[in-house]
């Protein structure tokens, strides 16, 4: 580690974090140096967004310390962080779409005379001078929804620099950008730079890291895992340090027979939508067999999700043609594709693929309704609850009671309810969308061998994720995808990590002139 | 301990089904708060009021309680998909002139110059008909123009309230007893008839309250109606037509909206067009108070009926205990608001016990 401490503005020290049940963070040192780009990388739940969310006082640290300036400071909210100069500007994000830039930039600190009238004159001009210090050309009164996201971000960079942020923590700050954005962030980092105003950027693009990072950290499973300054070392160190060695996966697929092709799908295009050009999927073909665990990874953005909405039926605009054993799904509603065979588990339980309002068996049964009747029209009782007993013991779903609310249950067994309801379906064809997605690791292997026991039975498996070595570990067959296209598809036996981590920075290159 | 004895072993389910069995006392008292609710009023009355509990003024009571309460059936459906209907009111007073036009006037075809009187039975058809045909209308404003639901409903208020003062601009059909010569007597039966020393009106809500628990609890569509309050798009993506199934809902509210019309015109036996003029806030009223979730996905139809009996003891005991209407109205309001932060409290004690 760098020995000159001087030029560290803050620095966190075995910094601990314990959540019920679980250890986010473990005795994480961390170094934030001044006038430099910090980068911070680690797969999904090791422990990022906790770090950043302790240094902007969403969180606090169960222990260790945090050392501003040679300062402890404790911040108990984001406003004490605030004012501590520490900013943050999330995925997400926060700005009033129905508000000004000025508006925007300026709320809850107006300017005002005599206390309470805003002074909508002086937030204007100082708005001004943020936007020239930051070289943009955007005016103060323009409504935010008018802007572009790259410029709504030039404008929570404006924010935070109008309250004197020294430490500004940007969380993706790319993901939703077109290159020529990401370019023009870039200039106003290196700009923030020489003003003295110190980054910490995550980001999963590491191909963008490496290009704009001074300094990087990496994290896994909560520990800090290696540091070091960014020219000496490369984008296959971080991907090393990332996934770990060795200790690799526990979890090794039992074997499946891969036979005919399931589903085919043709040419899929979606365009953007309220955009003349760009597609959020671009003429994607590739085909599904039966017993077959068909891994997708990509980054964030790159077009999984839509993928499978698609699949669905969400988007009637789409073009392209998708066959299910043959049968062409064209022109089919959500209804009708879960009666031929598809059927989705989405990435988010809570929005997508629950009731919160409904009972265990009721959300279970809630796509298979027609299966459950009596005399065609009622509902059976006693269909219901053989199917609900059936499921809640073979995917070992632990509840007390099948009529208890939905939300009494764990996530893990929360998502073994949505596996129900989809296998309820009788489907041909799964889509699992992040299936593991924020359950424990128990509860992943569990759902890691329904998968396969549903390639077992003749299922087509297509699942995402953007975790690598789960990729890795259950797929047969690897696409990776990135802005809308499938940039690689590699067989399991020639998977390798760097294979998808470069395959999923197609297209995010960068032009290199001004680099 | 006697009083909460009776309320767990008559388990009226006031709310959600699937609640977890072994819920804390003050869980279930809250529940069934409604249901208390009543009990307390009821006794209140009983034990204060000579007249109160008298046989007549108990079927008077009820009958009053019918017309809310019917309203409040079709009305629950639409609040559990998370809408509202503020057109039922007007639905009635359009349902009622209709009716009586076909009775007193037939149904007039200047083309061929002809006009066709139709029998009592569909006349009565023909209204419930129209009835269903205006609920659709919100309910296709609803999903297919995505106008919401309290805005589409509001325009539909004002339009079947003029149209009801058009059709005979702004008179009243009287006396609606048909004409032996055209064969369309009987209509008034409705309102006076009974069965087993009832009227048929509280047979007629007894039946709906019954069909409509049936029709919410055990079918498809009704689990569905839960569903796409719960979670429209979790809903969706479940397979439910989701735009169908929440028209439907207005359709429902429009049917009972209709058979309320024919119950009113015809106990009155002449169609006025200003008939069940706020109606509408007295059904959603009930629905609230009957524990349903404006959000939509939570309540029940029995709650409903509770909720519906609530308001009539309420205004029938202060009626016959001589409270001035205007002190009434303001009770109603805070029995109301009282019922809605209960209904907070509960869910925020649901919350924290996970």
């Amino acid at each position: 580690m760098n020995p000159i401490t001087d030029d560290i503005i803050l620095h966190a020290e075995k910094v601990q974090k314990v959540y019920p049940g679980t250890v986010a963070l473990k005795d994480v040192d961390f170094n934030i140096y001044r006038g430099k780009v910090n980068a911070l990388v680690g797969e999904n739940g090791a422990g990022k967004s906790t770090l950043m969310k302790i240094l902007a006082g969403v969180e606090q640290v169960t222990s260790g310390k945090l050392i501003l300036n040679g300062k402890e400071i404790a911040p108990k909210s984001p406003r004490e962080a605030e004012a501590l100069g520490i900013g943050i500007i999330y995925q997400e994000l926060n700005l009033f779409p129905n508000l000004n830039v000025s508006e925007n930039i300026f709320v809850a600190h107006e300017r005002t005379v005599g206390g309470s009238l805003v002074n909508h004159r002086e937030q204007e001009r100082q708005t001004a001078e943020l936007m020239k210090r930051l070289e943009q050309p955007i005016k103060p009164r323009t409504l935010v929804s008018n802007l572009r996201i790259g410029q709504q971000q030039i404008v929570e960079i404006a924010k935070s620099l109008a309250r004197n942020t020294q430490i500004l923590i940007m969380d993706e700050p790319t993901s939703a950008l077109s290159n020529t954005e990401v370019e023009v962030l870039f200039r106003v980092i290196r700009e923030l730079k020489t003003q003295g105003v110190s980054i910490v950027y995550i980001s999963h693009k590491l191909e963008e890291l490496l290009q704009i990072g001074d300094y990087i950290t990496v994290l896994r499973d909560g520990q800090l895992i290696a540091t070091a300054p960014m020219p000496e070392i490369n984008l296959r160190w971080i991907v090393e340090n990332m996934v770990g060695r060795g200790s690799a996966t526990a979890y090794t697929p039992a074997a499946h027979e891969i036979r005919d092709d399931a589903l085919r799908v043709e040419n899929l295009t979606l365009p953007h939508p309220g955009k003349a050009q760009g597609y959020l999927l671009d003429h994607v073909s590739f085909s599904l067999r039966a017993g077959e665990i068909l891994g997708i990874y990509g980054l964030m953005g790159a077009g999984r999700t839509e993928l499978f909405e698609t699949l669905m039926g969400l988007y009637p605009d789409a073009t392209g043609d998708v066959l299910l054993y043959g049968e062409s799904l064209k022109g089919k509603s959500i209804r009708e594709r879960i009666q031929s065979g598809v059927m989705l588990i989405p990435e988010d339980r809570q929005r997508e693929g629950l009731v919160q309002t409904l009972s265990v068996a009721h959300n279970m049964l809630l796509a298979s309704l027609h299966n459950h009747l009596f005399l065609k029209v009622v509902l059976s009782g006693r269909k219901e609850k053989n199917s609900v007993e059936r499921h809640i013991e073979e995917l070992s779903i632990k509840v007390s009671n099948r009529n208890n609310p939905i939300g009494s249950l764990s996530g893990g067994n929360q998502q073994k309810v949505v596996v129900a309801k989809a296998l309820l379906t009788s489907p041909k064809v799964l889509l699992m969308d992040e299936p593991t997605r924020g359950i424990d690791v128990g509860a992943k292997e569990e759902i890691f061998t329904i998968m396969v026991q549903l390639a077992q039975r003749g299922l087509g498996v297509l699942f995402v994720s953007t975790e690598l070595k789960e990729v890795l570990a259950m797929a047969d067959r690897i696409l990776v995808m990135s802005k809308g296209r499938i940039t690689a598809e590699i067989p399991r036996a020639e998977a390798t990590e760097e294979a998808l981590v470069a395959a999923s920075a197609i297209g995010h290159e960068l032009v290199k002139a001004g680099v | 301990m006697e009083i909460e004895n009776i309320q767990s072993s008559a388990a009226i389910p006031a709310k959600t089904a699937g609640e977890p069995n072994r819920a804390p006392i003050q869980a279930i008292l809250l529940q069934l708060r409604a249901f208390i609710a009543l009990l307390i009023l009821f006794g209140f009355f009983a034990i204060y009021s000579d007249s109160f509990m008298q046989t007549n003024n108990l079927i008077i009571l009820t009958k009053q309680v019918a017309i809310n309460a019917i309203l409040g059936i079709g009305m629950t459906y639409v609040i559990l998909t998370g809408g509202i209907d503020l057109s039922v009111g007007s639905i009635v007073g359009l349902c009622g002139i209709v009716a009586g036009g076909l009775i007193n006037e037939g149904l007039v075809l200047s083309v061929f110059d002809v006009v066709i009187y139709f029998n009592i039975w569909i006349v009565m058809g023909l209204t419930i008909i129209c009835g269903m045909l205006i609920g659709m209308f919100n309910g296709i404003l609803v999903t297919r123009f995505s106008v919401a639901p309290f805005i589409a409903t509001l325009g539909t208020l004002y339009i079947a309230r003029g149209l009801a003062l058009l059709r005979n601009s702004g008179a009243t059909f009287p006396n609606l007893v048909g004409d032996p010569e055209l064969g369309n007597t009987g209509f008034p039966k409705l309102g006076a008839g009974e069965l087993l020393g009832l009227p048929y009106s509280i047979w007629i809500m007894a039946a709906l309250a019954i069909i409509g628990t049936f029709i919410a609890m055990k079918t498809p569509f009704g689990r569905q109606i839960y569903a796409i309050g719960g979670n429209q798009r979790a809903a969706r993506l479940s397979g439910v037509r989701v735009k169908q199934v929440t028209l439907m809902a207005y359709v429902i509210s429009g049917f009972c909206a209709a058979i309320v019309g024919l119950i009113i015109t015809s106990q009155l036996v002449s169609a006025h067009p200003a008939t069940g003029e706020s109606f509408e806030l007295n059904a959603i009223a009930a629905v609230v108070l009957g524990g349903t979730s404006l959000s939509g996905g939570r309540g029940t139809i029995g709650g409903t009926i509770i909720g519906a009996f609530v308001i009539g003891v309420l205004s029938n005991g202060m009626i016959i205990e001589g409270v001035s209407s205007f002190w009434q109205t303001v009770i109603k309001g805070v029995v109301i608001i009282l019922a809605v932060m209960i209904d907070q409290f509960q869910q925020r004690l649901q919350k924290r016990n996970g």
